[in-house]
């Protein structure tokens, strides 16, 4: 090629060079298209892929590793659940609305090629500060919004996530969707193209010019020409994909699909490469075939093109009419658009004649990069930090106020309310809680589904940051009385060609897989989301996400946060250090960003995952949250907040009152219990050497307490507390809404 | 007593009112089909909520013009039982089955939350199971359930005791500050004329299975359960 044109769609002088080799030519322009969009990180995990090595991925409850559309785990009783997260963040920063809309709708065709009915939706979003910046504020209720109004109209129920702040985000918001969904196991389906002359069908919404090289978009740093990529966002229609999941679950009730392969990232052709690829098989297509809704499209255009709703099904041959008629009866077409082959080549037709031909596995054999990380800089200085460093507070009644109300811990009912979260009648805990619940219908079991994150602790620590937030997903799971099962990954990171931030990419995903190990919950899917950046606000927090399913094993075991009983015991398990390095609270009180992340040991750790998890079958405890952001005196604060009871609680520690109230040491549980079962919870924890100290009582005068060593922290009302909780979300967002 | 739920593309709380129809009650329970004019041996009807035909143009206004809906119709002018709850009051108001219609939320957002209400009126096939002045929880979800209708229309529907839900606070108290949505006299669901259709937004069934933690809605299908079964034997 004369122009370096391949430099224009994003592959580089080595990338051009390999794949001339292995086409054994140079490619036509749809040629180099379908190389650039399967070759970019977004499609082929260019720099992901050779970390994933270290990820545990198998284990007696796992039916389908990564390598699906999503994975799948075993729930007992022939019954399976599928779940996995991706990221929309670049179509957020620039359209908020249709970016976040589009993301859900995206991940709920994944469960749904599985073969699953989508039983519950989730999301984890970051955005900066809002400040004085309106830019902000609009992000976030333009992304509420279009969760909102794609998943309400779905019918899925949005039932949780998390909503975390940091300046690192501001110009790149995270925007990070899950889906969750249910199926017996004879129902799993396959993203495959096997058999020879099979048809390749597409289904739901035409094919336009929106979405065209979303992928590579996605694979780029953002920055004010991408204002040009506009182009690059899809557009949402929940309608449609409503009756693509109605029509769909009812084709596959019929023997008639080989395969399913929801079209996501680069359209009809990594679709299609995908699901030939896996049965060794060529395909051929032809784009006139394709419905489309603009005129005069180009070949690689129409193979490109990310517009929404649509799938592609490999339908036995002969069995066409039967699957348009169902799609017939949902007012939507079914359209065969070419074939499974038998020579290896993904070809591509227009009218018949060939415009394009390459070996499948090449498109697969995306080249992969192992570059070599430095420790960022910043990590010398913040690894320095002494608690000494900080004064403790006079009124520490005034430290909890703002913390009950900072951005990273008040209510976010603002956000949930929007969301419709009890649709399809399974939620027994509701957002807001540690895990949302969610009940199987004529079975006495229930599934908890979390989503967590924590960018700072990342920042200052990566390996032992994403082993945190692993944990922290693992403790809201069982304080809900569900046992971790497995996790999907979203790995945020900034550009992976600068060192540093490859080194927190590395050290991230290594920390991530040991808590995986230690816990026994493999990692059955994720996605990957590089170049978060911006030229103005640099990169954002090195920022894995997890989200998690676990089982509840009967739903007498379902345990909330809230204080049940006047009089009840309030015991805490685990050991209070005084550690606070990486806090809430030197965040937004001391506006540090700096110290070192707790403590952790991941033996101590899953020993005591499992003890909170016993004691909750044994019927023992009232009441369980896990001590996390801001601290034991937040805890127990949401604790009375949610039940509009009172605590008195008193200590007996030698260390500094602000470590004890909000240090944020790792492996705590706060429960409470009647005087009965606190004795006996007690009694287990010392046998099984673990550390658990009754603290106090509930109460029915509506105050918090709390003592050490006989000398008053905290006294407050609990009317206080709930006001600032409850309204430190609109205080942020200057809105009286 | 056989139990129909109408179907619309982009229904999506069918299968729920599915669901309390067939473990709940344990009564014999079926899909009616949009598309359909014949709507067989059923004895009741449920509108159930969602986003018909993707609430284009505005909710419930392709769906009112489907071959199922005239069926409604007559199968409404000869006695029988229908309850629209969210989509379909909205769809029973766009028939003309039901006075007024629902506007946006005044707070302009949807708006999910449990939700207290007052019963107004005991005294039909829908509100048998209650007494006057209870305060319920059920759901609310919804984008548009702002109800208004003329002042002269709301003056009688008043006068014929036509309001039966209102929101209220916990306490039962009904004020401007106890309104959620904006709807004229914090109406949450009314009845027609004859006392057979009822249209409202909060969902009765998914108040109806203990599991959830709510069951204040199962009243409602019960009421109507009681009635059919004591209009059939006579």
């Amino acid at each position: 090629m004369a122009e370096k044109l391949w430099i224009k769609a994003g592959l580089t002088d080595s990338e051009y060079e390999l794949l001339t080799k292995h086409m054994e030519r140079e490619p036509n322009t749809v040629e180099l298209a379908l190389y650039a969009q399967m070759w970019s990180e977004h499609c082929g995990y260019t720099h992901t892929r050779p970390l994933f090595k270290h990820f545990l991925t198998t284990g007696p409850r796992i039916v389908q590793g990564p390598g699906e559309n999503a994975g799948i785990v075993d729930i007992d009783d022939d019954e399976v659940l599928t779940f996995k997260l991706e990221s929309h963040n670049h179509p957020s920063a620039i359209a908020p609305f249709q970016g976040a809309a589009t993301g859900v709708g995206g991940i709920v065709r994944d469960i749904l090629a599985m073969g699953a009915y989508p039983i519950a939706s989730l999301n984890s979003l970051h955005f900066g500060y809002p400040g004085d910046a309106g830019h902000t504020r609009w992000l976030i209720s333009e992304v509420v919004h279009g969760i909102g109004e794609y998943g309400n109209c779905l019918g899925v129920p949005t039932v949780g996530g998390e909503l975390r702040f940091a300046d690192a985000y501001k110009g790149n918001p995270l925007v990070n969707a899950m889906c969750v969904g249910y199926m017996k196991k004879s129902e799993i389906k396959k993203a495959i193209a096997t058999g020879v002359g099979n048809s390749l069908m597409i289904v739901g919404n035409l094919t336009g010019r929106d979405g065209m090289g979303g992928a590579s978009f996605a694979s780029k740093d953002l920055d004010e020409e991408n204002e040009e990529d506009r182009g690059a966002i899809q557009v949402g229609d929940p309608f449609m994909e409503k009756l693509l999941i109605e029509a769909c679950l009812e084709v596959f009730e019929e023997d008639y699909v080989v395969g399913v392969q929801d079209m996501g990232a680069a359209g009809i052709l990594s679709s299609s490469v995908e699901t030939a690829s896996k049965a060794g098989n060529g395909v051929e297509i032809d784009v006139a075939l394709v419905p489309k809704r603009e005129e005069a499209m180009r070949p690689e255009e129409v193979m490109i093109s990310e517009s929404q709703e649509r799938m592609l099904l490999i339908v036995r041959k002969g069995m066409e009419d039967k699957v348009n008629k169902i799609f017939h009866k949902w007012d939507l077409h079914a359209v065969v658009i070419g074939h499974v082959t038998d020579d290896g080549i993904y070809r591509v037709l227009e009218n018949g004649k060939t415009v394009g031909e390459v070996p499948v596995w090449s498109l697969m054999d995306a080249p992969t990069y192992v570059l070599e990380g430095k420790e960022p800089a910043h990590l010398e200085q913040t690894r320095r930090f002494m608690n000494d460093d900080v004064a403790v507070p006079e009124d520490l009644n005034q430290v909890l106020l703002q913390l009950l109300g900072a951005p990273d811990i008040c209510s976010k009912e603002w956000v949930y309310r929007q969301y419709d979260h009890r649709v399809q009648m399974n939620t027994v805990v509701k957002p807001g809680s540690d895990a949302a619940i969610l009940r199987i219908k004529d079975r006495d079991k229930a599934v908890g589904v979390t989503m967590d994150s924590n960018g700072r602790y990342c920042y200052l620590n990566p390996k032992r940051g994403a082993q945190s937030v692993v944990y922290e997903s693992a403790r809201n799971q069982v304080v809900s009385g569900a046992e971790p099962i497995a996790i999907t990954d979203g790995l945020n990171f900034g550009n992976p060609e600068n060192p540093e931030v490859y080194y927190q990419l590395e050290q991230s995903i290594i920390g991530l897989s040991e808590a995986c190990r230690a816990l026994d919950t493999p990692v059955i899917g994720g996605n990957a989301s590089l170049y978060n950046q911006t030229p103005e606000f640099g990169a954002i927090y090195p920022t894995p996400i997890i989200g998690m399913v676990g089982l509840v094993k009967s739903l007498s075991h379902v345990t909330t946060m809230d204080f049940k009983n006047t009089g009840d015991f309030i015991l805490v398990i685990g050991e209070t250090k005084e550690e606070l390095g990486a806090s809430e609270y030197l965040d937004q009180i001391h506006g540090l960003i700096t110290g070192d992340v707790p403590e952790l040991d991941l033996d101590l750790e899953q020993k005591t995952q499992q003890f909170i998890l016993d004691i909750i079958r044994q019927g023992l405890v009232q009441s369980a949250h896990d001590i996390s952001d801001g601290g034991m005196a937040i805890a127990i604060a949401e604790s009375c907040i949610t039940s509009e009871l009172g605590a008195e609680v008193s200590f007996d520690l030698n260390l500094r009152p602000d470590a004890l109230l909000f240090g944020e040491s790792q492996t705590r549980f706060m429960l409470s219990a009647s005087g009965e079962s606190a004795d006996k919870i007690i009694e287990i924890a010392a046998k099984q050497g673990i550390e658990a100290a009754n603290i106090g009582r509930v109460t029915a005068h509506k105050r918090l307490s709390i003592n050490n060593l006989e000398k008053n922290l905290i006294n407050i009302t609990i009317e206080d507390c709930a006001q600032a909780f409850n309204t430190g979300f609109d205080k942020m967002m200057k809105t009286d809404a | 007593m056989n139990w129909g739920v109408l179907l619309f593309p982009g229904s999506n709380c069918a299968e729920d009112c599915f669901h309390v129809i067939d473990k709940v009650l344990g009564k014999p329970v079926t899909y009616l089909w949009h598309k359909d004019t014949d709507l067989g041996d059923v004895d009741a009807i449920i509108i159930p909520g969602g986003f018909s035909y993707g609430d284009h143009l505005r909710p419930g206004a392709i769906a009112h013009l489907s071959p199922a809906m005239s069926a409604v119709k007559e199968f409404a002018e000869k006695g029988g039982l229908v309850i629209g709850i969210c989509n379909g009051f909205q769809i029973l108001t766009e028939a003309r089955m039901l006075p007024g219609s629902l506007l946006q939320n005044r707070g302009l957002k949807f708006l999910c939350q449990d939700q207290t209400l007052k019963v107004d009126n005991i005294e039909t096939p829908f509100t048998s199971e209650y007494k006057t002045d209870d305060v319920l929880v059920f759901p609310i979800a919804h984008n548009e359930g702002n109800y208004y209708a003329k002042p002269e229309t709301i003056a009688e529907m008043e006068q014929n005791g036509q309001v039966l839900f209102r929101y209220c606070n916990p306490e039962g108290e009904i004020s401007d500050v106890t309104n959620p949505n904006g709807s004229i006299n914090n109406i949450a669901g009314i009845i027609n004329r004859t006392g057979n259709v009822v249209g409202m937004m909060p969902h009765p069934e998914r108040s109806s299975d203990n599991v959830l933690g709510l069951s204040d809605g199962k009243g409602v299908f019960i009421s109507m359960l009681k009635y059919l079964e004591a209009n059939k034997q006579n």
